[in-house]
């Protein structure tokens, strides 16, 4: 419980900031913001907030059903706007996905095999190369 | 035919935790299923059959609703958690993110656009690639609807994960950390869960990635509304 009194406090101090403050993101990116500050900082003890955040993590879709059951009210605007839905949300989807993953992958080659040699060292034998090379012979 | 009782809140969270139990039950069965498609077509065909007006149902809803404000704060954990395995990499990381948070508001808003979208759709169509409680409030900030905004963004994290792995693979992303990334950015807590399956390094790539995006991309909507 105490997780949850810290995780509820954050936001409050979230709502508190964006109606004082000015601060123009929604209050619980505010709070999300400050509490991974203040872990990083240790303010905050990982295990005391660990049970409570990976419940409500692990129960996310639960607390948004209610949200998609809301649709319900929207159904005649997404008969009308049929191919604007599914189309933006493809074409989207897949720029994303793309320049993302380009991006990524351009800058992170060197560090990313050698994280992975770093990873795989206790798998198997040679792991660096074998990162290596997988990192570099598939250029797309 | 509803009576008073449907309007107390008891009603709406009883019937959806249930939902979302038997959801999870039967996904355990039929693996395909998304219990989250599961838990809201079956709340919403109960709601049509048994002609419950959407407001008794909401009075419940908006109760478990709530809990996605430190939902989202909790996103803190694994992004803390991931970020000190990931130190070495996160110039790469945050480059990509943002790339990737800037093409997902520009591409989502042009493309509903160009297709001959209501203003009311493209503003919610904007934030769809962010987690759903993120997603939601940057809609409504933007003057979108936060219900199409949570369709949309759900439908997202489904196209992602279930085309994402394999299309970025076949354009060149293979690694780790790339794909891990990528996906989170595009496809949030439902990439990220999929992910998590397969493989555990892209997995955390992902909620980092996803953790990120929401807070990349809410600093982003502020330039948005403020060039709008």
């Amino acid at each position: 419980m105490a997780g949850f009194a810290i995780l509820t406090a954050f936001l409050l101090a979230g709502h508190a900031i964006r109606e004082w403050g000015g601060v123009p993101l929604p209050a619980n990116v505010i709070g999300l913001i400050l509490f991974t500050a203040a872990l990083g900082f240790r303010l905050v003890k990982l295990e005391t907030v660990e049970k409570a955040a990976d419940f409500l993590l692990r129960h996310l879709m639960l607390f948004f059903a209610p949200v998609v059951v809301g649709v319900v009210s929207f159904f005649p605007l997404i008969g009308r706007e049929a191919a604007a839905f599914v189309g933006g949300l493809v074409i989207s989807a897949v720029a994303v996905l793309l320049v993302t993953g380009w991006t990524t992958k351009a800058l992170s080659r060197e560090t990313a095999a050698g994280v992975r040699a770093a990873d795989e060292a206790g798998r198997a034998e040679g792991a660096g190369t074998g990162g290596n090379a997988r990192g570099f012979d598939r250029g797309g | 035919m509803p009576s008073g009782w449907f309007f107390d809140p008891v009603f709406g969270v009883a019937v959806t935790v249930a939902a979302y139990v038997l959801s999870l039950r039967l996904q355990r069965r039929l693996p395909w299923l998304h219990p989250l498609f599961v838990t809201s077509g079956g709340l919403i065909l109960m709601l049509v059959a048994l002609r419950i007006p959407y407001t008794a149902y909401a009075a419940g809803g908006k109760v478990l609703e709530f809990f996605l404000g430190p939902a989202t704060v909790a996103l803190g954990v694994p992004l803390y958690r991931q970020f000190r395995r990931m130190k070495r990499n996160l110039a790469a990381i945050l480059a990509g993110v943002t790339a990737g948070s800037a093409t997902g508001l520009v591409t989502a808003g042009l493309s509903a656009s160009l297709f001959g979208a209501s203003q009311e759709l493209v503003r919610s169509m904007m934030p769809k690639s962010v987690t759903t409680p993120i997603a939601l409030e940057l809609a409504r900030d933007l003057g979108g609807v936060p219900e199409l905004a949570a369709v949309l963004t759900v439908l997202t994290g489904l196209f992602g994960s279930m085309f994402g792995p394999a299309l970025l693979r076949r354009c060149g992303v293979r690694d780790d950390l790339p794909l891990g990334i990528a996906i989170g950015t595009a496809a949030h807590g439902i990439g990220t869960a999929r992910l998590i399956r397969e493989s555990e390094p892209q997995g955390a790539a992902s909620s980092l990635a996803m953790a990120l995006a929401g807070i990349v991309t809410s600093v982003l909507a502020v330039l948005v509304r403020n060039g709008i």
